[in-house]
């Protein structure tokens, strides 16, 4: 049959919420990055799929600077999340709450 | 001469205002000394202000505008006409009297000072009362008077039964206010104003049965100022107060403003003569009731206070069969001999160490020689003899009740004057004669202050040579009242008629002097006598406290209870607290979004993150479907 | 066919790799099947024409960040399971569905016009790598050279964090210095 634009829309919905299951469920931070990686593919499968249909190449330009942004952002994240680790020896969620309001 | 008018009115204020500032302070004798002083300048005013207006003329001002709203205009403007001067003497010469004889009453009191606040604030509201010139300022001065009454019934405030005594008369007074201020409002909706001399030359235009609603409802007013039945419990428990305060108020001045109201709205209650019947019968049965109440007790203070009552009963009786300017001359000689008797009960009070029981006094004569003689001749003038005062204005109200062919009452009021006569001797028997029954309880009595004595001996003058005024006087009030005068139509029958009186009220002297002169016991309640069913009925008012109390009283009690727990207590309490309870709920409940666990946050943001997203959609669907 | 056939596979592949990403609790197989789950992106890129894109995917997301990802999981202590705090797990799921219910619904429905216009159109005569390179050197320059300092700066920021005596220079110290400098390392206790 044909694979229209609403299928792969369809797809990249269900990725997405897997993605926020993830962020929703995972309390150790590592496992977050993991989800959030996840959100932002989805978003990239869904640029993709429009620019093709549409015919217009800026859904390729967004799905790149996503990836672009996406890896300085691991990169800054681990480095934090190692310099916590430092400090406190853990990186469990639920022991993060000097926010507390 | 307005000068006069405002020292009358003003003076006892200055002096209440003076004596207030003392209040809290311990007794200072220039305080009972100025507010006497500033009294008799009011009497002095006044008594200026008589031979002015005996000359013929009147004296009326505007003080200043009260209320002047729309239509409604309401003035302080106080009027000095033949009647109100001659209440304006009656006022100031008992006030006077009492206050001087106060400084020695409350001689040991503690609260000396605010007693003479309370009581120059007293004739100032009685002032108002009787100067205004429009029926708001009288209602003031009711007002006043009712509020002083309070505040002098319960002077001493510590004890139980003068605070409940206080509450029952403001209370009554008040429902009475009720009925008096519905007449007023009848009388501003139907005659556009509040002046008396407007109103009065309104009221011939307008239909009886306004006339009538406005004279009942006045005259209720009047019944529960003058205690007639059935308002007239608090009178009797009014006695709870000090003795200067029951000589003033509830002989002389307060309870006579009912009177008052009466005569001075004659006018209207001449177009409706069916309610004056009605008036003059209630008054009728008051005389009789009280007399009879007054036969047994053992108080002292009540057996004067319901003769009180049963002449303010003689009083409405002459002013509802339109003889006003014969109930006005009885409430001036009542003023003086009632006030007379109480000042002396007073005295025999502080002697005996405030014990009230007559059976257990006795041949105090041998001891107050001055308190005998006054009190004997106050009874004496009670009773109407000749030539006292009393003999004047109360046979002349017999006469009225006679010449109007009201036979029933005529014999009601014959009977009454035989019972006054009866209970009043009776009381001064118990007291003065027989045998010293009080050395039994180990008192010492000892006579009053020397200036007390002086104090009421002009009310003692007055009380003898008034009824040699009666000309004067009524020269002088028939200017304004209606000048009926009352004539048995055959000479025969008016001396039948004045001896028949006077032998029948001293065979009623002589049996209560014979009955009482020589008793030597003091009944404890066990004779026969004390459980007969007509001593037991007359002993407990008719039980008619009692009835109030049950029927009144009591289930007012419970309502209010209910409304307090449940209605206040369970809904308004409940609303407000669950409104603050909600607030405080929410907050306690959102605190859990920020408690710095970032998964949590992170659940939330989905959630907002799923709301807006509906929200998106609910309305880009509600557009489109609007719009398509 | 081959386009169905080729979508359903993948989707249903790439969807069962993220799940095990977010639902397992072993750190290793949640890492293994990410970065499965990100070489089958790639394989939609393909499928929908975008070659560079899909290179890109591999290179950058499967090789470069998953590898970090790798280096950071041996650096912390995360072979051993996952510990995870017992939670509300329906309100979770609840909620995911009904985003995902929510975003198709929104995709699905009509709520999106159809005549939009293509601001960069595809030309059909030069291949995909040819055609995204003359549209990002020409239209996006400026967020190409952006992203280059972007990345710069992470790069210099990740150095910076993670580096250990950041504070002592090499090139600056003299030789027998770096020879005696302390090299242990523990994680510092202390609270936060």
């Amino acid at each position: 049959m044909e694979i229209t634009l609403t299928h792969y829309l369809v797809l990249s919905s269900i990725l997405f919420a897997i993605g926020l299951i993830g962020v929703m469920r995972r309390k150790n931070l590592l496992m977050l990055f993991f989800a959030t990686e996840i959100l932002l593919n989805a978003a990239n499968i869904g640029f993709a799929a429009i620019s093709h249909y549409i015919g217009d190449l800026s859904g390729q330009m967004f799905a790149f600077f996503i990836i672009a942004i996406a890896a300085s952002e691991v990169a800054i994240g681990l480095g934090l999340l190692i310099v916590w680790y430092k400090r406190t020896g853990k990186i469990d969620l639920d022991q993060m709450n000097s926010m507390r309001g | 001469m307005e000068l006069y008018l405002y020292i009358a009115l003003f003076a006892p204020l200055v002096g209440s205002l003076y004596a207030s500032l003392f209040s809290r302070s311990p007794k200072s004798q220039h305080v009972g000394i100025v507010a006497s002083g500033l009294l008799f300048t009011s009497f002095v005013s006044s008594a200026i202000l008589l031979t002015y207006v005996m000359g013929g003329h009147t004296v009326h001002t505007e003080m200043m505008t009260w209320i002047a709203a729309g239509d409604l205009y309401i003035p302080f403007g106080f009027v000095v006409d033949q009647v109100s001067v001659v209440m304006m003497m009656v006022v100031t010469i008992v006030s006077t009297v009492v206050h001087v004889y106060s400084i020695g009453y409350m001689d040991h009191d503690k609260g000396f000072n605010r007693f003479f606040a309370w009581l120059s604030a007293f004739v100032f509201s009685m002032m108002v009362l009787v100067m205004s010139d429009n029926f708001a300022g009288l209602f003031i001065g009711w007002e006043g008077v009712g509020l002083c009454s309070w505040g002098l019934i319960g002077f001493w405030y510590h004890k139980e039964s003068a605070t409940w005594a206080a509450n029952e008369a403001f209370i009554m007074n008040r429902i009475a206010d009720l009925g008096m201020l519905i007449g007023i409002f009848l009388i501003y909706w139907n005659t556009g104003s509040l002046q008396y001399d407007v109103v009065f030359a309104e009221i011939g235009n307008l239909q009886i049965v306004v006339v009538t609603w406005i004279g009942i409802f006045l005259f209720i007013g009047a019944m529960g100022k003058s205690a007639q039945f059935p308002l007239h419990t608090w009178l009797a428990d009014a006695m709870e107060g000090p003795t200067p305060v029951s000589a003033l108020i509830h002989a002389a001045t307060m309870v006579t403003a009912g009177v008052y109201l009466v005569v001075r709205a004659n006018p209207i209650y001449d177009l409706i003569p069916n309610v004056g019947i009605f008036i003059a019968s209630l008054g009728a049965f008051v005389a009789l009731f009280a007399a009879s109440m007054a036969l047994v007790n053992r108080d002292m203070k009540r057996i004067i206070a319901y003769s009180t009552l049963s002449q303010l009963g003689y009083m409405f009786v002459a002013a509802g069969l339109g003889a006003y300017w014969v109930a006005l001359f009885h409430l001036m000689a009542h003023a003086f001999f009632k006030a007379l008797l109480f000042l002396g009960a007073g005295n025999v009070m502080h002697a005996m160490h405030d014990e009230l029981d007559p059976f257990k006094m006795g041949g105090l004569r041998k001891v107050m020689k001055g308190t005998f003689i006054m009190m004997t001749l106050a009874s004496v003038a009670l009773a109407g003899i000749y030539p006292f005062a009393g003999f004047f204005s109360k046979d002349l109200i017999l006469e009225v009740g006679f010449v109007e062919h009201h036979y029933v009452i005529y014999t009601v009021l014959l009977l009454t004057a035989g019972l006054t006569a009866f209970y009043s001797f009776r009381l001064v028997a118990l007291i003065f004669h027989g045998e010293e029954r009080y050395k039994l309880f180990g008192i010492h009595p000892h006579e009053a202050y020397k200036f007390m004595l002086i104090a009421m001996s002009p009310l003692l003058l007055l009380a003898i040579i008034a009824g040699s005024f009666k000309m004067t006087y009524y020269q002088l009030v028939t200017s304004l009242l209606p000048s009926t005068q009352y004539h048995v139509h055959s000479e025969m029958t008016y001396w039948i008629m004045t001896i028949g009186t006077q032998l029948f009220v001293i065979a009623a002297i002589v049996f209560a002097y014979k009955k009482y002169s020589n008793w030597n016991s003091v009944p404890d309640g066990t004779s026969a006598m004390e459980n007969s069913f007509g001593y037991k009925l007359l002993w407990n008012q008719y039980y008619i406290p009692k009835f109030y109390d049950e029927v009144f009283s009591k289930p007012y009690l419970e309502l209010s209870k209910i409304a307090w727990k449940q209605i206040d207590l369970k809904i308004v309490d409940a609303t407000v607290d669950g409104i603050a309870n909600i607030i405080y709920k929410t907050g306690e409940n959102t605190r859990d979004i920020q408690n710095g666990n970032l998964s949590t946050m992170l659940r939330w943001m989905v959630v907002g993150l799923v709301v807006l997203i509906t929200l998106a959609l609910a309305f880009t669907i509600g557009y489109n479907a609007v719009g398509a | 066919m081959f386009e169905a056939i080729a979508f359903y596979l993948f989707a249903a592949l790439t969807i069962v790799m993220f799940t095990i990403t977010v639902m397992t609790s072993q750190a290793l197989y949640a890492i293994t099947a990410m970065a499965a789950g990100m070489i089958f992106i790639s394989a939609f890129f393909f499928i929908l024409g975008a070659d560079f894109l899909g290179a890109i995917q591999i290179i950058v997301y499967t090789g470069a960040v998953m590898a970090l990802y790798a280096f950071g999981m041996m650096f912390f202590d995360t072979t051993r399971d996952v510990v995870e705090k017992r939670t509300n797990p329906q309100i979770v799921f609840v909620l995911g569905v009904l985003a995902a219910v929510m975003v198709v619904a929104i995709f699905v429905a009509p709520v999106v016009s159809n005549n939009i216009q293509a601001l960069y159109p595809i030309q059909e005569n030069v291949g995909n790598s040819q055609a995204v390179g003359m549209v990002l050197f020409t239209k996006y320059l400026v967020p190409f050279e952006l992203a280059a300092v972007m990345l710069l700066v992470a790069m210099i920021g990740g150095i910076v964090l993670a580096g250990k005596k950041m504070d002592k220079s090499l090139t600056l110290m003299k030789e027998e210095d770096i020879g005696t400098m302390d090299d242990s390392f523990e994680p510092q206790e202390g609270g936060h």
